[in-house]
């Protein structure tokens, strides 16, 4: 008990004294999971909506198939990305392993389908009546299509915070691919708060792991505050 | 915006050829260098007498040669001496130097469950299986698990002691229990089971501290443990950084360092953790080429 009550007091010091090295683990986590964000939001928000759209066979396989993928083991997305930037594996020359980027790769390969498939939700879930008023007023094709994803807007916005959350509480992928190398330079290092907590808590630095812990929850509970406020607008 | 800057930024710094643009080294090592901080302890001095920036992946033994193997690191720092003549034998590795040496230590609760305090380590060994099998529900002996140099003096041992470590001992009960992580996390795995384990001495020394388990055997030939840094074979992967690995290795055996080795920690646990492979070749079994002689 003791313990713990100790490690809440010093991670309470370590994060009102922005701790140099677990504000820059933090600061990293956001970096690299909001980048994984932002490049798979380019590619689910667009797909989903081609998906959601869009009229060919298998179909509903492939729904399917995106559903299924939500819970795709991190540690699988970080061993199947593990074998293609390895040096000999196919993308070994681009030498990406254990560095930032390998991590954008794993993580967005990872919240693509939950992205994607959220988005396709977002997008049935648009009112029918709004979808009748727009073809009987005359909406072009295009019309209709930018005033369907506009009334969908924030269950869209709310697809992509999933993947957020999905991507910076992960650790599995992040240790495969990162290493979770803490090097002088900022931009060298792949220690993110996941894989940190996963460290201090093995080397029995139980503080450290407790502060990564509520920065961790910090973070999540400022991206639930943004995605409120936009949507009360 | 910030983020696209960020991805630019770190995708050619290991290729980028501006000269002030610092080196980097790519370590794979051994849990037990870095666990006791020994690394982080020499990494800073490296960094500034080369202008090198160092990433280190502390990863086991077994994790470090596949690493190699597969190119991804310049350097490897690692303690298993029968599967790094494989490794250099393969081809795979090359310019192999000893630069440290220390010893295992069997540690277990205070109590001592299967009394085994001062026996041979093949004979501590021996009690512990036997009581184990037994069904003796407070003997547990938790094991690496990983593949590690650890893991691979552990099977050592039990092979000293007798036994064939697959049927015999693998999978034999509950009493044994693999962890399959690094040696810092199994020591505090046993420590939270009341049980034994086989570390070495530097991470024990740097977790003693946090732990209730203490020393119970470490008398033996068998313990000895040494450690070696080497190169990855430039002919196997070309783009490897190997100026570079060549320094960290000589750096590793130079003078200064080897002095820095045989102090580090003394100040913090009243003793060395490692001891400098300098002058005592003869005592750890290499020969004087390996331990003195820097690469050309």
């Amino acid at each position: 008990m003791y313990e713990i009550v100790e490690g809440f007091l010093e991670a309470a010091r370590l994060i009102v004294t922005l701790d140099a090295d677990v504000m820059a683990i933090a600061l990293r986590s956001i970096t690299i999971s909001l980048t994984a964000t932002v490049l798979a939001g380019l590619v689910a928000v667009p797909l989903g909506a081609a998906i959601y759209f869009g009229t060919f066979p298998g179909r509903k396989s492939l729904i399917n198939l995106i559903q299924t993928l939500y819970s795709l083991p991190t540690v699988v997305v970080g061993l199947l990305i593990f074998l293609f930037i390895s040096r000999v594996g196919p993308f070994g020359f681009m030498r990406l392993l254990f560095t930032p980027t390998a991590m954008v790769i794993a993580q967005t390969v990872l919240v693509l389908p939950i992205m994607t498939g959220l988005t396709i939700s977002a997008l049935s879930g648009v009112d029918p009546v709004i979808r009748d008023t727009l073809r009987s007023l005359g909406a072009t094709h295009l019309q209709f299509l930018a005033n369907v994803m506009k009334e969908a807007r924030f269950a869209i916005l709310a697809a992509v915070a999933v993947g957020f959350g999905r991507a910076i509480s992960e650790v599995g992928a992040a240790i495969l691919v990162g290493g979770n190398i803490m090097a002088s330079s900022f931009a060298s290092s792949t220690r993110v708060l996941t894989t940190a907590i996963s460290l201090e808590t093995s080397m029995g630095n139980i503080s450290e792991s407790i502060a990564l812990g509520i920065l961790l929850l910090l973070i999540a509970l400022a991206v639930n505050l943004v995605i409120t406020t936009v949507q009360h607008r | 915006m910030v983020a696209l800057l960020f991805i630019c930024g770190c995708t050619g710094t290991t290729t980028d050829p501006v000269p002030d643009e610092k080196q980097q080294l790519r370590i794979a090592t051994t849990t037990s260098l870095y666990d006791t901080k020994l690394l982080d302890h020499l990494t800073p001095i490296f960094e500034e007498q080369y202008n090198a920036e160092v990433l280190i992946i502390s990863a086991g033994t077994g994790k470090a040669l596949e690493y190699g193997q597969r190119g991804d690191v310049d350097v490897m720092m690692v303690h298993d001496r029968a599967r790094e003549d494989t490794f250099l034998a393969d081809g795979y590795g090359t310019n192999r130097r000893v630069f440290a040496y220390n010893y295992f230590v069997l540690v277990g609760p205070e109590s001592d469950p299967a009394g085994v305090a001062n026996m041979t380590p093949e004979a501590a060994f021996t009690a512990i299986r036997e009581k184990g099998t037994a069904g003796d529900a407070n003997v547990t002996f938790v094991s690496r698990g990983d593949a590690s140099g650890t893991h691979s003096k552990e099977q050592a041992i039990w092979k000293a002691a007798g036994f064939n470590y697959t049927t015999e001992v693998k999978g034999s009960g509950d009493w044994y229990q693999e962890a399959g992580t690094g040696m810092g996390a199994t020591l505090e795995m046993a420590n939270e089971k009341e049980a034994y384990t086989l570390s070495d001495i530097g991470t024990y020394l740097a977790y003693k501290g946090d732990l209730d388990l203490v020393t119970i055997v470490d008398e033996g030939d068998i313990l000895l443990n040494v450690y070696s840094a080497m190169q990855i074979n430039p002919e196997k992967f070309p783009d490897i950084n190997s100026t570079v690995a060549k320094d960290w290795v000589n750096f590793v055996i130079s003078d200064d360092i080897q002095k820095e080795i045989a102090s580090f920690g003394v100040d913090k646990y009243g003793q060395p953790l490692f001891y400098a492979a300098g002058d005592d070749w003869e005592k750890i079994g290499v020969t004087e080429a390996e331990v003195k002689d820097p690469i050309a």
